[in-house]
């Protein structure tokens, strides 16, 4: 990718929590988001926990609905409000928690300590601003910096992603980029403060595959530079396996399992995440009926009572209907425990274990 | 109505007809699609064209799915388009049932489109907010009472939505109460009314949640098998295309640059774009993921108004050399694997083509 390593200056460890420490970058704590419509109240993230650490990737998995958006944009405080609203929980971030703090003091940490990249790069930028003033925002509102040292900053950063020509390029408009070069863009404008966390909401999804491994790459290279803390919001299972190194699957609003990346995909301890990697089509299933979870993901209107996966579980019995289960730990067979390993399904057992 | 010109009543004729399993059913010879760029407002003057669909040959057989994949761009979806004959054709011929329909209206365009039917990608855009499911599924057989009498009407359409997996009483309700998945049962519905012999799948699984998706693909299957359809099935998700496809279409930038047999495209490409995008997509399984070796190609695709000299793909690929510059590699089993019997021996265009295994060694762990 043509990106040799800088030295890391005095000036990228500003502000970092001392990384000795084993305390977490970012730690959830059931995290509870609804949305209030007129058609009710949509539950939408249900007691979500969660960790992250310096250098380390969470990928967040799930469909559409599951709540790995929203929870996210309720960790960013970017949450429209209403309709959305935080109804619990903490979202502590260097051990401070961010739902306790106001508008102003949240706007100071989103940028410069955390940052996010979207999904649709040409709507995320602002189509009647150059790039280079775009990216050169960033300095100038938190770094109190001049136009002109700020567009000195911005053509270096989009240098640091990969874009060629970046003098001439810093000048040009978001349309006149391609979807690879305008997502680069994108993670250039989160990574121009140097935060300690980034949390990419499916960043490679509008991508073609060829520009897709690309923007990933970069993406894992600059993590590792400056050791960030990084949520991968994603809904396919390939990306999650090349990247991550743990994972947590969400289904209506719930982490339904966690587990490190290996682990995950050789057994994982929940039905609904085998029933996933089963409806991946395989090369000896060539030619027969491919598996597929029946029915639909559910309304969060109406959420199912019990375990919200229970109408199209395969395991389902009657407790699945009236209790909803916690998250197990997993161990193994013998009881040891599995590292890092939870599952919320009164069933782990049977699903993992056979 | 005028009376049907010899033309229109030949194509009309072979409508009928019966294609064994097995023969060539549509049949596209140097296929083009150009799109001018014209300058000026009152004086128009045209500068150049984005070529969208640049001379495109391939047999599409009877009973078979062909499945075409590339980056956005690469024209698959115009080729769709042109397929269908909802954009006119620049230059060649697509045969049906030997009969050139690239230029025909009227009447026969008519009659083709019973046979020749299109799922859409997006099922949220391209069903009418406004009608009923019963209305949508029931339209086709406005335009062509034959097919259904209009006492039967009501029948024919939930049976359809009984083929497709839809509960029939549905038949009054709006597109809005349905989610994404059952909405693209509903544009199959749409497509299958007319009986079609071939259907043109422009990435009819690339909206939905990925749960859903394996249903959309299992009816797929299904169908086909119960009203021996052929499908052309345009993704870019390559492996929804290696389960479904008999063949497979490789194109860039407006060519088919490696057609085969799944087999033959995933496990022997030879075309350094095929080994390329294979290697580039993420395999589900963390497995070896430290020590898989990536192509990874620099740059983006090229505009298609001025698409580079000789092959279109040397601005990208890591063997190019003066000759791919000067020479377009055409499509046809290259010199190196003539007479051979490998799998490797399928139509590849490229100079410097050459078996490789991008794949193999994952695939391996998955087939376990």
């Amino acid at each position: 990718m043509g990106i040799e390593a800088t030295e890391v200056t005095a000036d990228h460890t500003r502000g970092r929590t001392s990384d000795s420490g084993d305390a977490p970058l970012l730690q959830v704590r059931d995290l509870q988001v609804e949305f209030r419509t007129r058609d009710g109240v949509a539950k939408a993230v249900n007691g979500v926990n969660y960790s992250v650490r310096a250098g380390e990737t969470l990928a967040i998995l799930g469909e559409s609905g599951s709540g790995k958006s929203v929870s996210s944009q309720a960790v960013m405080g970017i949450l429209d409000s209403p309709p959305g609203f935080v109804t619990g929980g903490e979202i502590l971030f260097k051990g401070q928690d961010l739902l306790k703090l106001n508008n102003e003091q949240r706007r100071k940490i989103r940028g410069s300590q955390m940052a996010m990249i979207f999904q649709d790069a040409l709507s995320s930028l602002n189509p009647v601003h150059t790039v280079g003033m775009q990216l050169g925002e960033m300095y100038r509102v938190h770094r109190g910096m001049s136009k002109k040292d700020a567009k000195v900053k911005a053509i270096e950063l989009m240098e640091r992603v990969g874009i060629p020509a970046a003098k001439e390029r810093v000048n040009q408009y978001p349309h006149q980029f391609s979807g690879g070069m305008r997502q680069r863009i994108m993670i250039a404008m989160a990574l121009a403060l140097e935060p300690d966390l980034i949390i990419a909401d499916e960043p490679t999804t509008a991508l073609d595959v060829t520009v897709q491994a690309q923007v990933m790459e970069l993406l894992a290279d600059l993590q590792r530079e400056y050791n960030m803390g990084l949520i991968l919001i994603t809904h396919d299972l390939g990306v999650v396996a090349d990247v991550a190194d743990k994972i947590a699957v969400m289904y209506a609003g719930r982490i339904v399992e966690t587990a490190p990346v290996h682990e995950l995909y050789q057994r994982p301890a929940h039905p609904y995440t085998r029933g996933l990697l089963d409806s991946i089509p395989r090369l000896d299933q060539k030619g027969q009926e491919l598996y597929a979870i029946k029915g639909l993901p559910p309304n969060l209107l109406r959420i199912p009572s019990g375990c919200a996966f229970n109408p199209r579980c395969p395991m389902a019995q009657e407790v699945c209907r009236s209790e909803v289960p916690p998250l197990h730990a997993v161990t193994e067979a013998d009881g040891t425990p599995v590292e890092g390993r939870g599952s919320a399904c009164h069933f782990w057992k049977e699903t993992i274990h056979g | 109505m005028a009376e049907p010109t010899a033309t229109e009543a030949a194509i009309e004729a072979v409508m009928d007809k019966r294609v064994e399993r097995g023969e060539p059913i549509l049949q596209v010879r140097d296929l083009e699609k150009h799109f001018p760029l014209t300058q000026g407002i009152l004086i128009k003057k045209q500068i150049g064209a984005v070529k969208a669909v640049d001379g495109v040959s391939f047999d599409l057989y009877q009973g078979e799915t062909l499945g075409i994949v590339g980056e956005s761009g690469c024209g698959k979806s115009t080729l769709a388009k042109v397929l269908m004959n909802l954009e006119p054709a620049t230059g060649g011929q697509v045969l049906y049932k030997g009969e050139d329909i690239s230029k025909v209206s009227g009447r026969a365009l008519k009659a083709i489109r019973r046979n020749i039917q299109m799922v859409f990608q997006d099922p949220y855009t391209s069903l009418n907010p406004r009608m009923t499911v019963g209305d949508i599924i029931g339209e086709p057989f406005e335009i062509h009472p034959e097919v259904a009498p209009k006492g039967d009407r009501r029948k024919a359409v939930q049976d359809l939505l009984d083929v497709v997996g839809l509960n029939p009483e549905y038949i009054n309700r709006y597109p809005h109460q349905f989610s994404g998945g059952q909405r693209q049962r509903i544009g199959i519905a749409r497509g299958l009314a007319l009986k079609p012999e071939v259907i043109i799948c422009d990435e009819p699984v690339s909206a939905l949640d990925v749960s859903v998706q394996a249903q959309v693909i299992n009816l797929l299957e299904k169908l086909q098998d119960e009203f021996n359809l052929s499908y052309m099935f345009i993704a870019h998700d390559l492996s929804i295309v290696r389960h479904i496809s008999d063949r497979v279409g490789v194109m860039y930038l407006g060519k088919m640059v490696e057609i085969g047999s799944d087999e033959e495209i995933y496990e022997h490409p030879t075309h350094p774009y095929t080994q390329a995008l294979l290697s580039a997509v993420p395999v589900p399984n963390p497995e070896g993921r430290e020590g898989r070796e990536r192509i990874l190609l620099s740059g983006d695709i090229p505009s298609p108004a001025n698409p580079p000299s000789g092959c279109r793909f040397r601005t990208r690929c890591f063997k190019a050399q003066e000759k791919c510059s000067v020479e377009e590699p055409l499509l046809a089993i290259p010199q190196v694997f003539r007479g051979e019997d490998t799998p490797a021996a399928h139509e590849s265009a490229c100079h410097f083509a050459e078996d490789v295994d991008v794949v193999g060694a994952t695939n391996g762990d998955q087939a376990e």
